[in-house]
């Protein structure tokens, strides 16, 4: 009985690791093909099945017709990216702590509505907001800038943030301001000398997924930007709309998910702790 | 003493900052939707409901949002079956199991769109590793994005690929967040698995269980972007969903004041229905506590 559990165990989290890593296995193998490896039918295994070529490599690097040129979209993405979720947090962050720590009051809104204004705007399905802010970017000349696009990154982020970060406050015991406020501590140094060292856990979590919710947009990027700034999911769509082959298609992606797979690796720890479980209820 | 000035300084500048990017947009979207802007004559013209008349009768709008319906809960429950599931097979003693709690966030941490691009690769009817091994085991060649009801099946595919993980994450962190005592009390009683996960484990992961469904309702409400990689909409519209068709009408045929009106509607619905449905899964849950 125990060990037919166990298989049915072992089998289910196999099976399900298959599913998860299958796609990526399949970009790999494709990355590296020709097309004979591709023209005939699904192929798998190198040497064996087809002959490996780095062509679909390469490309990412070269520059003009044949070329991607890729280095350009990352760096943009990784400036918007790492841009609007560094602010996001901070401000996030700060508005997180006065909500769990003072009673905000503007005629019956009080710090709950607050909270909810910040955390319901993840409910604005992008499209509604597209066509405003594409007039509005271009009023302000930010149109197809990263400054515009970290603007409403910003917006898009920033709820992230205050859902995480109101939850781990309200896990910190007040106790720890009070002290520091009987030894003669303003609030606001309060925060910065005592409150902010014991955050750790919940900013990286907070940033983590600040960055991944900001990394993977493709819509605002899409709509807002058109040649002289281009983020990487762009990059790679418009590649899958022309005739791009497989090979180099597959290698674009593959190289755009890599950092956010090896971020998760590091900071898997944070995640899992528990810490989390609060912001859910 | 905690009544200091110094507490708008934490609040305000975040409050500001995400109301200037947020209301003014959504107040001019409003505003646009009472006029006829589009390609011909952009401009602020009022012409009072007309837009709001139109869109009663537009039944592909209504299809639109039918279909998301339909495939939002679909994937919601299904992730949240499977979510559950793993973050119970990798919550107690299992070998290996950090390096298997990383393998199963991986896919939310990678970009849909892009990813969408592989998965349509996967889907290729006869270039396609899916068809291939379907072959292999003698299974029936299936048009996965050509035909109507498959196109859904693929989209599903795709979004539950994308986002389990995240109900992993969050069902595991509420697992792990769980008080020891009622789990002994149970052993005490000799009571077996089945029972301590009906009587314990699921009782007490209620309220998790409502937030992380709810969450990701809110997330998968907006659906499109894998929508928009893998089938643009089609075959016809069999795979468009609101967010998807107003992307059409605003931003290919420029109907700005049209699509303004649609939004606003399909804004509107999504928040009636996700109050509808938090309060529906409330009752749900707490009626199955009391059993």
């Amino acid at each position: 009985m125990l060990g037919l559990y166990r298989f049915l165990k072992y089998s289910a989290i196999l099976g399900w690791s298959a599913f998860v890593i299958g796609p990526f296995l399949w970009a790999l193998s494709t990355s590296f093909k020709t097309s004979e490896g591709i023209v005939s039918g699904a192929t798998y295994i190198p040497w064996l099945q087809y002959k490996p070529s780095l062509e679909g490599w390469g490309v990412l690097f070269r520059r003009g017709g044949q070329g991607i040129d890729i280095i350009g979209p990352y760096l943009a993405s990784l400036t918007v990216t790492l841009s609007a979720s560094a602010i996001s947090l901070v401000l996030g962050t700060l508005a997180a702590y006065g909500l769990s720590r003072f009673r905000y009051k503007a005629g019956p809104i009080k710090n709950a509505d607050i909270t909810f204004f910040f955390i319901s705007q993840r409910i604005m399905p992008p499209i509604v907001l597209a066509i405003p802010f594409f007039l509005m970017l271009q009023a302000i000349g930010l149109l197809d800038s990263k400054l515009g696009l970290i603007l409403v990154y910003i917006a898009l982020l920033m709820p992230i943030a205050v859902w995480v970060m109101v939850d781990f406050f309200n896990n910190i015991p007040i106790e720890l301001d009070e002290t520091a406020m009987l030894d003669g501590c303003s609030p606001v140094k309060t925060f910065f000398r005592v409150i902010l060292p014991n955050c750790k856990p919940g900013l990286v979590v907070a940033g983590l997924f600040c960055i991944i919710f900001g990394w993977n947009d493709f819509f605002f990027a899409f709509i807002l930007t058109f040649t002289k700034t281009q983020l990487l999911p762009v990059a790679v769509v418009s590649l899958n709309s022309s005739v791009t082959p497989w090979w180099s298609l597959s290698a674009s992606a593959l190289v755009s998910v890599a950092p956010l797979v090896i971020l998760a690796f590091i900071v898997e720890k944070y995640l899992s702790r528990g810490g989390l479980a609060g912001a859910i209820k | 003493m905690f009544a200091s000035r110094q507490k708008f300084i934490f609040l305000l500048p975040g409050l500001l900052v995400l109301v200037a990017i947020i209301i003014f947009p959504l107040l001019f979207t409003i505003r646009v939707s009472f006029s006829s802007w589009d390609v011909m004559f952009p401009g602020l013209d009022w012409i009072g409901a007309k837009n709001y008349v139109r869109l009663f009768a537009d039944t592909r709008f209504w299809g639109s949002l039918a279909r998301l319906g339909l495939i939002a809960v679909g994937t919601v429950v299904i992730e949240y079956l499977l979510g559950f599931g793993l973050a119970l097979l990798v919550w107690r003693e299992l070998k290996f199991a950090r390096f298997f709690r990383v393998l199963f966030l991986i896919p939310m941490m990678t970009t849909p769109v892009i990813m969408s691009v592989i998965w349509r690769t996967i889907f290729h009817e006869s270039l396609g590793p899916l068809n291939h091994i379907f072959g292999l085991l003698g299974l029936d060649q299936i048009p996965w994005l050509s035909t109507a009801g498959m196109a859904v099946v693929s989209v599903m595919i795709v979004e539950i690929w994308q986002w389990t993980p995240f109900m992993f994450l969050l069902l595991l962190a509420g697992l792990m967040s769980l008080p020891k005592e009622p789990f002994q009390a149970a052993a005490v009683d000799g009571a077996g698995p089945f029972r301590t996960f009906f009587m314990v484990t699921f009782p007490l992961m209620a309220p998790i269980s409502i937030g992380t469904l709810i969450i990701r309702l809110i997330e998968a409400s907006k659906i499109m972007e894998t929508v928009y990689v893998l089938t643009s909409g089609g075959p016809g519209t069999a795979t468009e969903t609101s967010s998807y068709y107003i992307y059409i009408r605003g931003l290919r045929d420029f109907q700005i004041g049209y699509a303004a009106s649609l939004s606003v509607t399909y804004l509107v619905m999504m928040i009636v229905a996700l109050t509808i449905l938090a309060k529906i899964l409330t009752k749900a849950f707490i009626l199955k506590d009391k059993a």
